[in-house]
């Protein structure tokens, strides 16, 4: 065997044995979250209002969880887009190297930051601050967990959006400045939009980072499992509530398989979202290139 | 290419776990501690003592709630579960099918304090009012005799001894309003506590701090004296599981808990001592 196939193979190995482990991991998901429908129906989990594992008899209701996840992302998305590309637009169009150089690691600095710091800091720090500024009963709130959470997603979609929007060729923006544009219209309306399908990665990975986590929400987020009607009121998500319960239950009982059944619901939440991103960023290409 | 590299050091990383971990589990001189985050306290004092005195011993402490601590000690994944409530029939009967007998040791006694915020005007409540408040019927602090201002009220989650022991002494096996805020742990509780004007919470006694007002239930204040004599209603005993009687490193550490060098952590963390 040649060095050059056995490196291939080498590889292919590695590459093989990641899919291996997403199968794997979907396999106990699947296996333990489905046997919870022969004891739940499918509709009443799925649409019911309340969630009471423990309780005798359990009612296992994740609407306000699913509602809760998804106020949060939501919430937290509207934070770091804007903030993200827009940092992503200075970082790689308009900032001097000098300025640059600088900003770009203290950006990435923030991703490397531990989930449980943002969330003991939005505990200590924020959550009481929002609850007197909006003069509200607690401070503990979607609202305050969205602004977390964006703050953490943030780097994601910076630095993604980055390297999308440094990765368009010179020549558009040459050719875009020696029609008579200005910087901003090129970058409004070449370079950004070329750079589109990056972007919308990068937004989807930001939204998979926020829907996905977990530590903060559990501190932050207040955890009352309630269909939400405000931003300004506790909420409770998926994640939380398979970290804070899964440590309590019987392996095997009807609440540890409900807790992978919420986790299937997760998993499909977020494919379906990678599915569309996925779909975006090639009709954008398509758009661009044909 | 550099993903490449990155891709092969995490899997490395990985496969070193992997194969550290059959050996990592039971060696000797090694005691693994979790459970309950009202127990967390005293055992984490203990363990550090301990140590001092059995410098070969390897301790680990860690919290995750008394549900967590059982699961774990039926899943042979630690030596002593720390609990806070007593282990319920099921969890016995479970434990049982996988060949583990729990065996408890009480190494403490300790109140469940009702707490509010510094600046809440009331310091006295009774059981009807606090289960009122938890339960749902009541949600405005004027309808108790208070300020007319929203209650807050906060809660533990479902793998807390604390939550199992409230629920079943306050809300007599009730639900808690679905709307209470569900917190991971008495200090989150406590720290909340503190910041939100309206809030109402429940921890430990060990967690009780000038920060924060811990109100008297029918007329008893929560102390270390009215949770050993029963005056106080919200009472109970903390335990330790071993799997059979305690042997080994394992029955060393639960005597000098239970020595009056342990007591003494017991009664510093502010819990009452048992001997």
């Amino acid at each position: 065997m040649t060095k050059e196939k056995f490196i291939k193979r080498f590889f292919l190995f590695f590459a093989l044995l990641s899919i291996f482990f997403l199968a794997g991991i979907l396999f106990v998901l699947f296996k333990e979250g489905i046997s919870a429908f022969g004891k739940i129906n499918l509709g009443g989990f799925l649409f019911g209002r309340s969630w009471y594992p423990t309780h005798t008899p359990g009612e296992f209701g994740i609407l306000p969880l699913i509602l809760g996840s998804l106020l949060v992302t939501v919430g937290a998305l509207v934070v770091a887009v804007p903030l993200g590309i827009g940092s992503a637009i200075y970082i790689s169009e308009v900032a001097k190297p000098g300025v640059r150089d600088v900003i770009k690691p203290l950006l990435e600095i923030l991703a490397g930051i531990p989930s449980v710091v943002y969330g003991f800091f939005g505990m200590v720090v924020f959550a009481p601050f929002i609850q007197r500024i909006f003069d509200i009963p607690t401070g503990l709130t979607a609202f305050t967990a969205s602004v977390i959470l964006g703050i953490m997603a943030l780097p994601t979609i910076a630095s993604i959006a980055e390297d999308a929007i440094s990765s368009v060729p010179k020549s558009y923006k040459e050719a875009s400045l020696s029609l008579g544009a200005t910087e901003w219209e090129t970058i409004a309306r070449v370079t950004v939009p070329s750079a589109m399908s990056g972007i919308s990665a990068a937004i989807i990975l930001g939204m998979g980072r926020a829907i996905g986590e977990t530590m903060t929400v559990l501190m932050v987020a207040g955890g009352a499992a309630v269909i939400p009607h405000t931003f300004f009121q506790p909420v409770r998500t998926m994640t939380a509530t398979i970290a804070a319960e899964m440590g309590e239950t019987m392996v095997g009982g009807i609440h540890y398989q409900s807790l992978f059944a919420i986790a299937i619901v997760l998993f499909l939440l977020t494919l379906t979202f990678n599915i569309i991103a996925d779909h975006i960023s090639h009709r954008y290409k398509k758009k661009m290139t044909g | 290419m550099k993903r490449i590299w990155i891709l092969a050091v995490m899997l490395l990383a990985t496969s070193v776990f992997a194969f550290q971990w059959p050996w990592a589990k039971k060696r000797e001189g090694q005691l693994t501690i979790q459970g309950s985050t009202t127990v967390l306290p005293i055992a984490q004092m203990a363990a550090e003592e301990f140590i001092k005195k059995h410098p070969n011993a390897n301790i680990t402490v860690r919290g995750g709630g008394s549900g967590t601590g059982i699961a774990a000690l039926i899943d042979g994944t630690t030596d002593i579960a720390n609990a806070s409530r007593p282990m319920k029939t099921k969890e016995m009967k479970t434990a049982r099918s996988k060949g583990i007998d729990p065996y408890p040791t009480i190494i403490a006694r300790d109140g469940i304090a009702v707490v509010v915020h510094s600046s809440n005007p009331l310091s006295k409540m009774s059981l009807d009012q606090i289960r009122a408040i938890f339960s749902g019927d009541v949600s405005r602090w004027s309808d108790v005799g208070g300020k007319n201002e929203p209650i807050v009220v906060i809660s533990r989650d479902v793998a807390s001894g604390t939550f199992e022991v409230f629920k079943k002494l306050v809300l007599t096996g009730g639900k808690v309003r679905q709307d209470a805020l569900m917190l991971a742990s008495n200090m989150a509780v406590a720290t909340t506590v503190e910041k939100t004007p309206g809030a109402i919470g429940y921890v430990g006694l060990g967690y009780i701090s000038e920060r924060v007002k811990a109100v008297s239930i029918d007329g008893v204040i929560p102390t270390k004296e009215t949770s050993a004599s029963g005056e106080y209603p919200l009472a109970r005993p903390l335990y330790i599981y071993t799997n059979r009687e305690p042997s080994g490193l394992a029955k060393s550490f639960i005597d000098f808990v239970l020595r009056p060098e342990g007591q003494e952590i017991v009664d510093k963390q502010g819990f009452v001592p048992v001997r």
